[in-house]
């Protein structure tokens, strides 16, 4: 049997560098997240993690490197080009970044009336079912963000992000702020709704066990570059001794840590 | 310190902060022409403005003619020259006072709350979640708030200059003796249209002014909740004083035609 070529990942990242002044905090960075697969990048507090996923969708501009999406180089491409690019990503934000002057269901169908999709009733029909696959019912849809509590938001935001149907899932920190109970069902949710989408999902947290529910693989993120990079089953075993403290969140090891 | 660099530091500092606000303009301008225009933001955002300033505008102006009225008679019976009081209030009012008191009155009020909205905005990522939503956050945000209030403010002015000519009419005819009849048609004796033009020009030059800082302070606001605060008073102090400046300038074109 002759060996399948692997086959192209759907993110591929090179040499990424990015500065905040005289502070560099991305150093050359390389990362493959494959087609379907849902990977997670692990690092601490301040380590660049959602820097990455700024300059993957293009808000925030790297310094140096190679962004491709689905082949498609994004460093230094076209305003068109980028556009095209995010139209393929959801993202769930870290505070859920709901628009407070929106109802819920405005919120969700937001991308969909941007890109004028649909007209405003099909939107809310549309917005009412996604709602429904986060565990929302109908009476959530006229809600404003401000009165729903932190885990309705994160659904709110999660059904926004998968509104479009992307072909690319982010999540930033998708458990922060919630009680473990509640990020446990966030993080089962997230994991259902990328199997049913057969979506490519790309995550960064520094809660372990959001990563042993989410994640395929797992990366981890120090000093600016990928020191570590395996399948979620070797995180115990990677045998890298940063990763071994990280997990294991011990305050001595290799990792300083900036008081 | 050497005060030769304290001086050029702080020349460049302004530079370049004069710079970036041109930049910030010239792109949510270029931005905002591009594509479809947000006609719910813009309604939502012009009866915010100019609605619902209104009272603030209107209770400015009232006070600001009857004042009028009043100093002026002080100055002008010396002279034996109270006639005179109708086109001073007139022309005050609709060639300074109206546009200035309400261009700096809508910067307290809807400056603020600009910069304070987007800075909230742009904190909370929510500004970074449009960009993913296939959304520009200068077309949606940024371009309807200066349409809005550049066409508001000539409106609220208009408004502010009758009831600031009705604030010097209710002193005149009530307290220093004038006819009704006669304040209104002395009023209009010396009034010309460019009397009037110049101050809605004013207006529109202002209103633009006062959400261009407020979209910029707030749009690049960092760090939380005091960044947010620091945006909106540097958002009300710089258009504050961006209309004192354009307020002289805009005299000057107008005085040398």
């Amino acid at each position: 049997m002759s060996p399948r070529p692997p086959a192209p990942p759907k993110i591929r990242i090179r040499g990424l560098e990015k500065r905040f002044g005289p502070k560099p905090v991305l150093r050359g960075l390389d990362l493959d997240v494959p087609e379907g697969r849902s990977l997670v990048v692990i690092g601490g507090s301040g380590s660049g993690k959602s820097v990455l996923i700024k300059c993957i969708l293009g808000l925030l501009k790297p310094d140096a490197g190679s962004i491709r999406i689905d082949g498609t180089e994004l460093v230094g491409a076209s305003r068109a080009t980028l556009e095209a690019a995010r139209r393929k990503v959801g993202m769930l934000f870290q505070g859920a970044a709901l628009f407070d002057s929106l109802p819920v269901w405005e919120n969700v169908a937001f991308g969909l009336l941007a890109r004028r999709l649909v007209d405003r009733k099909r939107a809310r029909e549309r917005a009412i079912a996604t709602l429904a696959r986060v565990g929302l019912g109908p009476e959530a849809a006229d809600l404003y963000p401000a009165e729903l509590s932190g885990g309705m938001q994160k659904r709110v935001g999660l059904a926004r992000a998968i509104a479009a149907e992307p072909e690319i899932l982010f999540f930033d920190e998708p458990t922060t702020g919630l009680d473990p109970i509640m990020a446990d069902v966030i993080n089962e949710l997230i994991r259902t709704l990328v199997s049913e989408l057969g979506a490519t999902a790309l995550s960064i947290t520094h809660d372990m066990a959001s990563v042993r529910k989410i994640a395929d693989r797992v990366a981890m993120l120090y000093e600016g570059r990928i020191i570590w990079e395996g399948p979620v089953e070797r995180l115990d075993d990677s045998g890298d001794p940063y990763v071994d403290q990280f997990v294991h969140g011990r305050a001595t090891g290799p990792i300083k840590v900036g008081v | 310190m050497n005060p030769l660099a304290a001086i050029g530091r702080a020349t460049l500092l302004f530079l370049a902060a004069t710079g970036a606000v041109v930049a910030f303009a010239l792109q949510a301008l270029a931005s905002g022409l591009s594509g479809r225009l947000y006609w719910r933001q813009l309604g939502r955002q012009m009866l915010e403005m100019g609605y619902f300033s209104l009272p603030v505008v209107g209770l400015t102006a009232i006070f600001t003619g009857m004042v009028l009225a009043l100093q002026s008679y002080t100055g002008f019976a010396r002279f034996e020259a109270q006639e005179a009081i109708p086109t001073i209030v007139v022309l005050s009012m609709t060639r300074e006072l109206g546009p200035v008191l309400a261009g700096l009155m809508v910067a307290g009020r809807v400056g603020a709350a600009i910069a304070a909205e987007l800075g909230t905005m742009r904190v909370t990522e929510q500004i970074d979640a449009l960009s993913t939503l296939a959304t520009d956050p200068l077309r949606y945000l940024v371009f309807p708030r200066l349409l809005a209030a550049t066409l508001m403010l000539p409106l609220l002015v208009l408004v502010a200059d009758v009831i600031g000519v009705m604030g010097g009419w209710l002193v005149s005819v009530y307290k220093l003796g004038f006819g009704p009849i006669e304040f209104v048609n002395r009023s209009f004796e010396h009034l010309e249209t460019e009397d009037v033009v110049s101050g809605l020009v004013k207006a529109a030059v202002f209103g633009f002014i006062v959400a261009l800082m407020g979209c910029y302070q707030g749009y690049r606001s960092r760090g939380g909740a005091q960044g947010v605060g620091a945006a909106t008073t540097r958002a009300v102090v710089s258009a504050s004083i961006l209309i004192l400046v354009a307020n002289y300038v805009v005299t000057e074109l107008f005085f040398s035609r």
